[in-house]
């Protein structure tokens, strides 16, 4: 993808990305080159990778499905707070719903709200980070201040301060707020990318031949940036999903749309803690903690798959690793 | 010297952001929130004379243009008047906020420092035996760092308050200790703190293992580090005087980040725990209204993150040399 279209040899390592590992020593990266043409297959060998897919595949299929399969989620179904049986497969609520039916139903509505705010985070994320670096000067210190300033002060306190104030409740607001927050971290990273990306040969030759500026940084430095804008992406998303939840479970969030956060703050409110009924606040924040680590899962691979230097490490068969471990110990 | 400098300046910009923020929050506040306060304070008793004067010029809502409004506001608070609290009519703000941030900060800086080094300790493990059991920990991590903190709090209430009934329900005392320096009142509080810093530490654990566990691994490739093997010295002392000692230092400018996390979270913990501590009564400020409660505890809590990376930056500099060098 991104990083294979430079104009550079594949060995040229990446910058380093985020989770930053590198392979032990520079014989084996040398002898193990992966060629191009391997490319496409490479997403395969990365499990990590597919595993979380999967896992996110699972996630959003259910939330565009699920509810034209399930009942209602506020049809009353029968006993309350019943447990886990064949007839309703997470058991009810206090109030006699399903809870499978609500959680169902809730997947779609915490994943509209973590990739709206993720969308929306990224793309101030990339105004303030790539336009700061690539113009440079006083607007881009101004800019990276500012970036390090809203990174340091703790956005959880500030949002609920901002829901109870605005008083609204509507999804559209929550959104926004978990976004305005959330930006400042891609931004620094997306900054220091443009700073090295920046003064490379392709893009001194772009500025040369008189390219715009716009086309500068939509042709030649963003995607080269691609796969550091996607890993920035998917930890917002993880951050606006668990704000989200966090919020809800305060009752500070929308109440329209059920969400998983949604149904804990039901069930926190309606004693299901001391009644016992794990299965109404067990399921919720497992969902959360799963697509949280297919998201992570997705990152990791991404980064396995793009970053040569990582790639190498990883695969390497049961005498690979015996000899990698007898070269490092002798 | 320049180093040092360049942070007091940051944090002093920071600082002045914070302020500044809370300035304007409580525009955001549909109608007059002045007016709503004084209703509200009236029921439950006589306000002080000059109260409404206070409250205006605390939330920034005084008489004339905005700069006024700015100036009263930083003189306000130069002064100390976080004005008087809704919820603990008639109990000044600062009064509250000095009888709940020590719960948090005891709290949240013993976990958190319990968690840093249990998690660099691992990482390194992990790092240096790349293959080995301890390896298999970074999926469970990776997991363990996308639990939600107030979901994470449920579950330990649940398993080890409810089923099981080791450790109490909620507080941070029991009722029969009152606080002071006693014997008894120490030992019922550490008691009561053990479950909300379990989810603490269990929740940000994975953040440091994986961060440390990933610079392990490229310093073990560094060229002293081979030095060291064909020295022949022991690997122990390679792991903790050569690769650990490097690898730490990215962590330290992490923190920066993480802390602000957990406090986050520590907020939603309290909620959970009924933990007596600054996040506990943000939220009850929050359902009852408390402006002033909200605003003097948004003050606080950045300062005291700010204030904690400060001293992690500062730390930093001594500890890493090339950071004073940087320009």
């Amino acid at each position: 993808m991104a990083v294979s279209n430079q104009p550079t040899s594949p060995l040229q390592p990446s910058e380093p990305l985020l989770a930053g590992a590198a392979v032990g020593s520079r014989a084996q990266l040398a002898g193990r080159v992966v060629g191009k043409g391997r490319w496409a297959g490479a997403w395969l060998q990365s499990p990590r990778l597919v595993v979380g897919l999967l896992l996110l595949m699972v996630f959003v299929v259910t939330g565009i499905v699920g509810p034209l399969v399930v009942v209602h989620p506020n049809a009353f179904v029968g006993p309350l707070l019943a447990p886990p049986s064949s007839h309703f497969l997470l058991g009810t609520t206090q109030t006699g719903q399903a809870v499978l039916a609500q959680l169902v139903v809730s997947t779609g509505g915490s994943l509209e709200v973590g990739f709206a705010a993720g969308a929306i985070a990224t793309c101030v994320s990339i105004l303030v980070g790539v336009g700061g670096g690539f113009l440079g000067g006083r607007l881009d210190e101004v800019l990276a201040l500012f970036t390090n300033v809203v990174l340091v002060i703790p956005a959880l306190p500030l949002i609920i301060i901002i829901a109870a104030y605005v008083h609204t409740g509507g999804e559209g607001a929550v959104i926004l707020v978990i976004a305005l927050t959330s930006w400042a971290a891609a931004a620094r990273v997306l900054r220091s990318q443009t700073l090295s990306v920046r003064n490379r040969d392709y893009v001194l030759a772009a500025r040369v031949s008189g390219e715009r500026s716009w086309r500068i940084v939509l042709v030649e430095i963003l995607p080269n940036e691609l796969a550091v804008v996607v890993s920035q992406f998917i930890f917002t998303v993880i951050f606006a999903v668990l704000t989200q939840a966090g919020l809800a479970f305060l009752g500070l969030a929308s109440t329209n749309s059920l969400t998983w956060g949604t149904m804990l703050y039901y069930a926190e409110n309606d004693q299901a803690l001391s009644a016992g009924a794990w299965w109404w606040f067990v399921p919720p924040g497992l969902c959360i903690a799963l697509l949280g680590t297919s998201l992570a899962l997705v990152n990791f691979g991404l980064d396995e798959v793009l970053n040569p230097r990582l790639r190498v490490r990883g695969r390497g068969g049961f005498w690979s690793q015996r000899l990698e471990r007898r070269e490092r110990r002798p | 010297m320049r180093y040092f400098l360049r942070k007091f300046g940051f944090y002093a910009v920071a600082a002045w952001m914070a302020l500044t923020l809370n300035f304007f929050l409580p525009r955001l506040i549909p109608g007059n929130p002045v007016e709503i306060l004084l209703a509200k304070m009236s029921q439950s008793g006589p306000t002080p004379p000059g109260e409404a004067k206070a409250l205006s010029a605390m939330l920034g809502l005084g008489h004339g243009n905005i700069v006024v409004q700015y100036v009263d506001y930083l003189g306000a608070l130069a002064q100390g008047k976080l004005g008087i609290s809704v919820t603990n009519f008639p109990e000044p703000v600062v009064n509250i906020l000095a009888s709940t941030l020590p719960w948090t900060i005891v709290l949240v800086g013993v976990s958190t420092v319990l968690s840093f080094v249990i998690g660099i300790g691992l990482g390194a493990l992990a790092g240096w035996r790349r293959r080995g059991l301890v390896d298999a920990l970074i999926p469970t991590t990776t997991f363990l760092t996308a639990l939600p903190y107030f979901w994470l709090a449920l579950l330990l209430l649940y398993l080890l308050a409810v089923v099981i009934r080791v450790f109490p329900l909620d507080g941070g005392y029991s009722p029969n200790n009152l606080p002071g320096l006693n014997l008894g009142f120490l030992a019922s509080a550490v008691y009561h703190s053990v479950l909300p810093a379990l989810t603490i530490v269990i929740s940000s654990v994975g953040g440091w293992l994986l961060g440390m566990r990933n610079m392990t691994v490229t310093t073990l490739a560094e060229d002293y580090v081979v030095a060291a093997e064909a020295k022949g010295l022991s690997p122990r002392r390679i792991l903790v005087r050569y690769a650990a000692r490097n690898a730490v230092l990215p962590s330290f400018t992490g923190f920066a980040i993480s802390l602000g996390f957990v406090v986050s979270g520590s907020i939603l913990m309290e909620y959970v725990f009924s933990y007596p501590g600054i996040g506990f009564e943000l939220l009850q400020a929050v359902q009852n209204d408390d402006y002033p409660l909200m605003q003097g505890i948004f003050l606080v809590i950045s300062f005291a993150v700010l204030g904690a990376n400060l001293i992690t930056d500062l730390v930093y500099g001594f500890v890493d040399p090339r950071t004073r060098q940087e320009t």
